[in-house]
């Protein structure tokens, strides 16, 4: 780590969060919500690499044209429990179950959340969902693909109902930590905080909990649709039994097109913080930003027909969602436009997590534009369920929300933990995920537009070369994913003790000592200045007005 | 390991060269905008970056100005998209008026083709180049999607409801047919071929098969299964008459009206209580199961090919 301008003192506390209690009850018994950050951080970190381990599965069986590392009924498990592990179990809780429960009451200058025992029952019912799911997965799997798409999903032979009421369980942790975050934000502040002086990351969980607690509850019902449908036979998506299989298509995309952005807008709740924090500057625009958080949270609720272009829509319903996928692109692009300018005069450091930041802006910005293409119908008719759209959304999914993720890891780890990683090792990691990211995903694109579809175990010869680009550039990534591991797992037994503020950075969790106490604050800390107030002794008036 | 690295794929129908258009003109965008911003951001890290350990950024708070600038811009660019893409779009979803029609059924996992004149093939299409052809899609299980890329089409197949979509392929020549939509265990060997051939040859290929036309089967099909019992060529039966139906407006019991489209005629059949033409009773037993989803196309295509009934407009149909 860069520590040129870190005190020189270590100042980790005799006692703190880590080492209040001891014992594995503590633990699974705690309330506080830094130690249920954690339980999470665990937790999410085997189901990412569970997740992992699938997609490797499906990059080598893409190798060859022929299925043959695989046969096509476990290739189908293999992307279909890659997609169910890492969207419901990785992406969706990772930033707020992580980053969000670890930081949002220490930005609040709270000493909790507003419901501890409600937060360690989200994580408890995380795990019963992920049990479920994992017994779906021992005991042969699932081949429906993440959409569960019917008629396919009310006749598939494999353990659907398992697997969907494992993601059913899981969803209510969602609807908890969404809840529970909302009504911290409104009644727990430190006095003097007003809206307008929180940190963009406040700001961005604020929207995402509105999404999982009212979009959450849909996808939740239309699983249990799903599952009534297979277990008693009702006719409600199959249509040999008089119902409708496009009306689960829109069941579940009115959820799980707003997912994307529960797990989008963490990510860029971090990355303002990472801008801000590495250019030691107040956020351009930050009413801007903030606000189109909120617009991106309303908005994304009505674009979901951009699923069914192709599906039997009618063709002016699908003009109404083109049109409105349009308009979520515009705040999307006011925040990039916003962290750029940022950029300009400010004093920017290189240290990995602003390498991640950067990454996250080009990356992003790819994924986002590539979006537009899919909300364009002429041309989506073309790439729709091809390769075009999973090179789309990982591009967002994985440029965006673990770039943002791990950017933001690396960024309050020396805050977490108290401990200082390598910052040699932290900067070749993230240039080696960038690297790896691009090889892998980039061909994607063009073996898309060539007409390549989604989800085959085998394919015509000619797409191969970029098949095993992908497949090569999947590799350097999971090298790329494995060093933090090493890096963040050594810096706990070796790394050097952290300082309170390591980068210089402002905000109410730099203040505290690293690792903090249990009740994070001693006194109720008094905010007096908006966020990111790199220049106090200048006036700097809140931006946007 | 493929010697051939392709990087665009071939364009075969009118419609391709539409969509590539507004495609390269979005890659275009998406470029400009990419390198605008990849040029911005690594210029201000590099110029800017941190010469003191305690040096600091400088109090910029925002512009309005640049806010609506990059608020307006992008809106005026994507709703400029929106127009174009849907022209395209609208083009490509509405088939022209004198197509020629070839039925297409997707089951697991193959494709079932039906030419107007008899002419059966599995996993193949094939078609004249420079003709209009409209393909009605059903599915006989679960959900398919029936994609040619080099024509940028794509339909799915929707167990339970007919969907359409139509080409006119400019090259002959041999192009993939990829099932679009996951569909099971062997979604990736639903594939298959469209085989577009001189109108001369297609002919010649037409007539090395034969057997009965597609509305001739229907026709059998609809005595087989004792339609002609209540809906007779004339008024008088306890069904309407047929003749002229398909494409008219009909007037339902409950006093709204449906345009006779395939998916109504289709819906009429497997479920014949969901709309009651006015003046008829609900008798009609449904024909879920009896009638599989190929036969139900031979119906459909005969009772297209009914003449109007003579004079009448008793039958429902009127206007």
């Amino acid at each position: 780590m860069n520590s040129a301008h870190a005190p020189v003192a270590s100042t980790t506390p005799p006692v703190n969060y880590l080492n209040a209690t001891h014992g594995i009850k503590s633990w699974l018994l705690t309330k506080d919500h830094k130690r249920i950050a954690l339980l999470y951080l665990v937790s999410i970190t085997l189901f990412f690499g569970l997740g992992g381990l699938f997609a490797g599965l499906v990059r080598l069986e893409l190798l060859t044209p022929q299925s043959d590392l695989l046969q096509p009924e476990t290739y189908n498990k293999a992307f279909t429990l890659h997609g169910v592990v890492m969207v419901f179990f990785f992406l969706v809780p990772s930033i707020p179950a992580v980053l969000g429960n670890w930081l949002l009451p220490v930005m609040i200058g709270a000493k909790d959340l507003a419901f501890p025992r409600i937060n360690l029952l989200s994580w408890y019912l995380y795990i019963i969902g992920g049990i479920m799911t994992l017994a779906a997965i021992v005991s042969g799997g699932v081949d429906t693909g993440w959409t569960f798409y019917p008629p396919y999903s009310t006749s598939s032979p494999t353990h659907v109902v398992l697997a969907g009421l494992g993601v059913f369980v899981a969803g209510f942790s969602s609807i908890l930590t969404g809840l529970n975050f909302i009504v911290s934000v409104h009644r727990m502040r430190a006095p003097g905080l007003a809206w307008f002086r929180l940190p963009l990351f406040v700001w961005s969980h604020y929207a995402t909990s509105l999404i999982m607690i009212l979009g959450t509850p849909v996808v939740a019902i239309t699983i249990l649709l799903l599952a009534a449908e297979r277990v008693f036979g009702l006719g409600i998506f199959d249509p040999a039994r008089g119902g409708d299989p496009v009306l689960f298509q829109h069941l579940f995309w009115f959820y799980s097109h707003p997912a994307v952005y529960i797990m989008i807008l963490p990510a860029m709740g971090v990355m303002s913080e990472l801008v801000a924090a590495f250019s030691r500057k107040n956020v351009f625009g930050y009413s801007f930003v903030a606000f189109s958080s909120m617009g991106i949270a309303v908005l994304g609720f009505v674009v979901w027909g951009h699923h069914l272009f192709v599906s039997s829509q009618s063709a002016y319903m699908g003009l109404i969602f083109s049109i409105l996928s349009m308009l979520v692109a515009i705040p999307s692009a006011v925040k990039v436009f916003n962290w750029t300018a940022t950029l300009y005069k400010g004093s920017i450091s290189w240290d990995a997590p602003m390498m991640y930041a950067i990454g996250f802006i080009g990356l992003f910005t790819i994924g986002g534009l590539t979006g537009v293409f899919l909300a364009v119908m002429g041309i989506d008719v073309h790439v729709h369920d091809t390769y075009f759209v999973v090179a789309h959304f990982h591009y967002i999914m994985v440029g965006g929300a673990i770039f943002g993720y791990l950017g933001g890891l690396h960024y309050w780890w020396p805050k977490i933990t108290g401990k200082l990683y390598n910052e040699y090792w932290a900067r070749a990691s993230a240039f080696i995920i960038f690297v790896g990211f691009n090889l892998t995903f980039f061909p994607q694109f063009i073996v898309g537009y060539l007409g390549m579809p989604r989800r085959y175990a085998m394919y015509p010869p000619e797409f191969q070369v970029l098949n095993v680009m992908s497949t090569a550039g999947a590799t350097v990534l999971a090298v790329g994913y494995t060093l933090p591991l090493i890096y963040f797992l050594y810096s706990l037994v070796k790394g050097a003790p952290a300082p309170a503020n390591p980068w210089g950075a402002k905000g109410l969790e730099w203040t505290i000592p690293s690792p903090p106490p249990t009740e994070n604050f001693l006194v109720t800390p008094v905010v007096t200045e908006p966020a990111y107030n790199y220049n106090p002794g200048r006036e700097v008036e809140v931006a946007g007005r | 390991m493929g010697s051939t690295l392709p990087l665009f794929p071939e364009a075969a129908s009118t419609q391709a060269g539409n969509v590539d258009l507004l495609y390269f003109f979005v890659v275009a965008v998406s470029a400009f905008f990419s390198v605008l911003i990849a040029a911005l951001v690594i210029s201000f890290a590099v110029k800017f970056r941190r010469r003191q350990p305690d040096e600091v950024g400088a109090p910029i708070t925002g512009s309005l100005a640049l806010e609506l600038l990059w608020t307006i811009i992008p809106l005026m660019i994507t709703m400029v998209l929106f127009v174009w893409g849907a022209w395209v779009f609208l083009d490509m979803a509405r088939p022209p008026r004198g197509s020629m029609e070839i039925y297409v059924v997707g089951k697991q996992w193959m494709w079932k083709v039906q030419h107007p004149d008899g002419q059966r093939e599995i996993n193949e299409l094939h078609v004249p180049a420079g003709r209009n052809i409209r393909l009605t899609i059903g599915s006989e299980d679960v959900i398919h999607s029936y994609y040619i890329p080099a024509f940028r089409q794509k339909i799915d197949a929707v167990p339970g409801k007919l969907t359409t979509m139509w080409f006119n392929a400019t090259k002959p020549g041999e192009y993939h047919l990829f099932c679009a939509e996951y569909c099971g265990t062997k979604h990736s060997g639903m594939i298959g071929k469209i085989v577009v051939m001189e109108p001369d040859d297609f002919e010649n290929w037409l007539s090395g098969g034969g057997g009965m036309s597609t509305s001739a089967s229907g026709e059998k099909l609809f005595a087989d299964l004792a339609c002609n019992t209540c809906h007779l060529e004339n008024s008088g039966g306890r069904g309407p008459v047929l003749g002229g139906v398909p494409g008219s407006l009909v007037q339902l019991a409950d006093g709204s009206s449906v345009i006779a489209d395939d998916n109504y005629l289709r819906e009429s059949i497997m479920n014949p209580q969901a709309k009651i033409v006015a003046g008829y009773q609900p008798l009609m037993p449904t024909f879920q199961g009896l009638v599989t989803e190929e036969g139900l196309l031979q119906l459909i295509s005969y009772i297209k090919s009914l003449p109007p009934a003579s004079s009448q407009t008793s039958n429902g149909a009127g206007h």
